[in-house]
């Protein structure tokens, strides 16, 4: 039984916490679900955005490296296009991602 | 809604296997976590293949290390909702995620083990994190 997707042909990154660096300043992180039309579909969605957001970018990743992703969104859809980069939220592990 | 027991139960399965003692109950829950004496590894499984299909046998390897914690027992995520959501609160510090896994020292969580920490990982790695914080968090002291 291990090992075993119910959902198989997914993704790569498909069931991966992602980061989502935006063209702006914010980011997203949440379980990367698959890229649609409308853009990609993330579950169990954390946000920072930089205004009024009370902690810079680093603190929150590392908040959320620590204690998870303290998801506000259950399923989120972001337009590709808006999207500067895409890492696992693991590589910002050492900080230097 | 969660999926047919049919479909689990070799997931259960697997755990008790491996010497994990399944809570179901938020009675069983916190007659086996009330007590904070020791050690004890909380396993949260999850039916997601794609995380859990890798933690199950990463826990199975980590528990033939020679240092282990006394207690391991697990709740279903998804499946024994109200056991997984009483069993949450003990590390309510962090946001649930599934599979996951509390390391516990004396009632206070020492170790945790996030999803995002098994994706993409080889059990073999896995593993060896589990090791190294049982051989931390769990090895007893000769008096």
């Amino acid at each position: 039984m291990s090992g075993h997707v119910f959902h198989p042909g997914h993704a790569e990154l498909h069931g991966v916490t992602v980061v989502l660096e935006m063209a702006g300043e914010g980011l997203y992180v949440g379980r990367y679900h698959e890229e649609t039309p409308a853009g990609i579909l993330l579950h169990d969605v954390a946000e920072h955005q930089p205004a009024g957001a009370g902690v810079t970018r680093e603190e929150f990743l590392r908040k959320t490296l620590k204690f998870g992703v303290r998801a506000t969104h259950k399923h989120l859809v972001i337009p590709t296009a808006q999207v500067r980069r895409i890492s696992r939220l693991v590589e910002w592990e050492s900080g230097q991602s | 809604m969660p999926y047919d027991p049919r479909l689990v139960q070799p997931m259960r399965d697997e755990m008790v296997r491996m010497g994990a003692r399944e809570l179901t109950t938020v009675a069983e829950v916190d007659a086996a976590m009330g007590d904070p004496k020791g050690t004890m590894l909380v396993v949260v499984n999850s039916v997601c293949g794609c995380a859990a299909g890798a933690a199950r046998p990463a826990l199975a390897l980590a528990l033939t290390h020679p240092t282990r914690p006394q207690q391991v027992v697990t709740v279903f995520a998804g499946q024994d909702t109200d056991a997984t959501a009483r069993a949450r609160q003990f590390f309510a510090d962090y946001a649930p995620s599934s599979p996951s896994m509390a390391l516990f020292r004396d009632g206070e969580v020492v170790h945790f083990v996030h999803r995002h920490m098994i994706e993409g990982h080889s059990p073999q790695d896995i593993a060896k994190g589990l090791t190294a914080a049982f051989d931390k968090y769990c090895a007893t002291t000769a008096v």
